[in-house]
C-alpha cells in the first residue's frame, strides 16, 4: 500500500493495523523519518510530488522490492506540502517470512525513495529556504543495491 | 504545441510551473533549444546533469521524438524521505 498525504499521520497506529491479524509472516521491519529542526524555523520543510506520477515510480520500486525481497506485504506513507520538525516525513514497513529479508527491503525502499522518488524538498531555515539535492552518501546508498 | 512542466527548484527559476510552447518541436532536443532561446537560465538548468525528462509520464534517456500535444516535464534531482 503506498499513500501520499498532505497531514500528519500516526506511524504507531499504522504498525499496529499492519501487524494485525498476521500470522504467515514472521518479521516486520519499520522505519520513520522525522523531520530535523532546520535551525528555529516554523515549517521545516515543504515536500513537492507529481501526483499520479510519483505514486507510480514509487509503486514500481515496491514491486521490484517486493520481488526481490520475497515480501508478504509493505507500506509506504510519505507526506508532501508543509511538514514541521518533529512530524513523520515517511514511513515504510515490510512483511516477510524472516527478519533479514524484512530488514534489508525496508533499508532498501528507503535508499530509493531518498534519490529515485520523485520528490523535491524545500528547506526553511534560518538562512532562508534551499532546495535539498541528495547527498553523495544518499547516491552511494542508493547504488549498493544496483 | 507541447506542455512543459518544471518541478522543484526548476519552477523556482523559470518563474513558472506549467507553460505550453508552439508550434510543436518535433524532438525533445528543439524543445529544449525552443525553452532555452525563451528563457537562456532556464536552457541551461534542464541541460544539467542530474535532470531527467518525462514525456508523457514515462522517463526517457536521450533524445526522443514528440507527438503535437506532448507533455513533457523536467525532473531535476530527486531528494524524498
Amino acid at each position: 500500500m503506498i499513500r501520499l498525504t498532505e497531514l500528519p499521520f500516526d506511524p504507531g497506529a499504522e504498525l499496529t493495523r499492519f501487524c494485525a491479524g498476521r500470522t504467515a509472516s514472521g518479521a516486520i521491519a519499520s522505519f520513520v523519518g522525522l523531520a530535523r529542526d532546520a535551525g528555529g524555523g516554523a515549517t521545516a520543510l515543504e515536500l513537492e510530488a507529481w501526483p499520479g506520477f510519483t505514486e507510480a515510480r514509487i509503486g514500481a520500486i515496491a514491486e521490484a522490492a517486493r520481488v526481490r525481497f520475497a515480501l508478504h506485504d509493505l507500506v509506504i506513507v510519505h507526506r508532501t506540502g508543509a511538514v514541521a520538525p518533529g512530524e513523520a516525513i515517511v514511513l515504510v514497513l515490510t512483511a516477510a517470512a524472516h527478519r533479514r529479508e524484512a530488514f534489508e527491503a525496508c533499508d532498501h525502499l528507503m535508499d530509493y525513495l531518498k534519490s529515485r522518488a520523485p520528490f523535491w524538498k524545500k528547506e526553511h531555515g534560518p538562512a532562508g529556504p534551499r532546495w535539498v539535492e541528495p547527498t553523495a552518501r544518499d547516491l552511494t546508498d542508493a547504488a549498493r543495491w544496483d | 504545441m507541447a506542455r512543459v512542466l518544471l518541478f522543484g527548484p526548476l519552477s523556482d527559476l523559470a518563474g513558472w510551473r506549467e507553460r505550453t510552447f508552439a508550434p510543436a518541436p518535433a524532438t525533445l532536443s528543439q524543445l529544449k533549444a525552443m525553452i532555452a532561446r525563451a528563457d537562456r537560465a532556464l536552457g541551461a538548468a534542464i541541460d544539467a546533469p542530474g535532470v531527467r525528462a518525462a514525456v508523457d509520464r514515462e522517463l526517457v534517456a536521450g533524445d526522443i521524438g514528440l507527438a503535437d500535444g506532448a507533455e513533457v516535464a523536467f525532473l531535476p534531482p530527486m531528494s524524498g524521505g
